[in-house]
């Protein structure tokens, strides 16, 4: 059976650049440019890059917040005008059905951007659950690219200074190239850097203005995967998903102090168990050296014993390294602890190390 | 001297009864930049089609299939600093194991140079 792949208003752009196209959450996506993972993964870090991620589910949710807050471990009373947040749509047992980011560009409710592979199921859940509270509109006729790098500000104080005012999870709605567009300063690299929502029909002429900056360069999914692997986040799917919480995912910092009191999210007894009898297992880093880890790569104490499991593994180009992440039991989370990963069978020495793997690099003014 | 490939884009040349092998440019081209290479023993038995190697990139790690019967006699130590090689001279530096061929005739089942480029045409 072929299935047709969904194309982004800058499929034809990819196409253009050279760009190697794979299959990914139902989308035509460049994997790669000619300048290649590596070469792309440190022209972000050291310049500026743009991603294209208008896979990516985006959608308003107005009307009562308190039954959109209830499906989220976030206190939306937290987020002002001009805020983001990040959060988690978790399931009765804990899991995460998603992570996510809500936000108030403007003064019309909340927008929410979802991950593209989850999106359908993320909205419907959205929209079961809040019927005759409030509405639910997707926006799948905007496009979304990233900016990120340490010269995304320079590009965006050339093109859009007003935007360069925002810190770190801030938002707004600003005119880029003569169109109002919504963005905030965040991304999935680690590194300072702007997501910008476009209405589709001016995406295209958007993204080669910003290709045409001297610090700009295009960047595909795959070193999108380093990048956000070395700065210690996870992917949906890989590093979390529907059968480990926010306290075995290390993302206890994404449940709200408000929430946790109140215990009133979905799995909020068994998260709160989970954080008081400290036995379950942890999301942690993992260095080594010679050949990368990959995903289901099992990880051994020196013993040999399997005490976890791989969950996203590759070469880090700025670490210059096998890197990876993974679920280990408690007594082997201490960053320094000593493990095997097993890969292709043979045990590879590593070391637990504390994430990020390259220091983060936000403006928080 | 000669080279012959694989349709899995391994090449192998041929010196006297010793052949090296390694992988294609057109294959280090579409793996992306080399950051390992997993080499087998010096001693180890192949036979034709068996995985000798891993060559992992960024992305993925890819198997290397021995193209031919024989036994390793030597691997390239220096791809274990020098990973990059691979890429930037893959029929060169960039070169894998030696093997001591058990059977030269196996040799006239694989590609020559004309085939191999309409085989990645």
């Amino acid at each position: 059976m072929t299935e047709t792949l969904h194309k982004t208003p800058l499929h034809a752009l990819h196409v253009e650049l050279g760009g190697k196209m794979v299959p990914f959450a139902g989308y035509d996506m460049p994997v790669q440019y000619p300048l290649g993972i590596m070469g792309e993964h440190k022209h972000c870090r050291e310049q500026a890059g743009l991603f294209d991620v208008s896979h990516m589910g985006q959608a308003r949710y107005v009307g009562d917040e308190a039954a959109l807050e209830a499906l989220l471990t976030c206190d939306l009373s937290e987020i002002g005008a001009g805020e983001q947040k990040y959060t988690l749509l978790p399931n009765e047992r804990g899991g995460i059905r998603d992570d996510l980011m809500v936000s108030r560009p403007d003064g019309n409710g909340i927008y929410l951007v979802v991950n593209a592979a989850t999106k359908d199921a993320d909205f419907a859940h959205i929209e079961a659950a809040t019927a005759g509270k409030g509405i639910l509109t997707r926006i799948p006729e905007r496009a979304l690219l990233a900016l990120q790098g340490p010269a995304a500000k320079d590009v965006m104080a050339r093109l859009c200074p007003q935007a360069c005012k925002m810190v770190f999870m801030q938002c707004g709605v600003f005119t880029l190239d003569g169109v109002d567009v919504m963005m905030s300063r965040s991304g999935y690299t680690g590194e300072d850097g702007f997501e910008i929502s476009i209405p589709e029909a001016d995406a295209d002429r958007i993204a080669r203005l910003l290709l045409a900056q001297d610090e700009v360069a295009a960047i595909g999914l795959g070193a999108r995967d380093s990048l956000r692997l070395e700065a210690g986040l996870c992917l949906y799917g890989h590093d979390m998903d529907e059968n480990r919480t926010a306290v075995e995912a290390s993302l206890i910092w994404a449940l709200a102090k408000s929430r946790r009191e109140r215990g009133d999210f979905p799995g909020a007894d068994v998260v709160a168990k989970q954080i008081e009898d400290k036995t379950c297992q942890k999301r942690v880093g993992l260095t080594l050296t010679g050949a990368p880890a990959r995903e289901g790569a099992e990880i051994a104490d020196k013993s040999g014993n399997i005490i976890g499991i791989v969950t996203s593994g590759g070469f880090g180009p700025t670490v210059n390294g096998p890197v990876a992440m993974g679920y280990v039991d408690r007594d082997f989370m201490a960053p320094g602890t000593e493990v095997d990963i097993l890969v292709r069978g043979k045990p590879r020495a590593a070391t637990i190390t504390k994430l990020p793997f390259v220091p983060a690099n936000f403006y928080r003014g | 001297m000669t080279t012959r490939y694989t349709e899995d884009h391994e090449w192998i040349t041929v010196d006297g009864d010793i052949a090296t092998v390694g992988i294609t440019g057109y294959a280090a081209g579409q793996l992306g930049d080399v950051v390992f290479v997993e080499l087998p023993e010096v001693g180890k038995t192949l036979s034709k089609g068996d995985e000798f190697a891993v060559v992992e990139s960024v992305k993925a790690a890819s198997e290397v299939y021995a193209p031919v019967d024989g036994e390793i006699t030597a691997i390239n130590d220096a791809l274990e600093g020098e990973p990059a090689k691979v890429n930037e001279d893959a029929t060169g530096e960039g070169w894998f194991v030696k093997i001591k061929l058990a059977d030269a005739a196996q040799l006239d089942g694989l590609m020559d140079e004309a085939a191999y480029s309409a085989h990645t045409a």
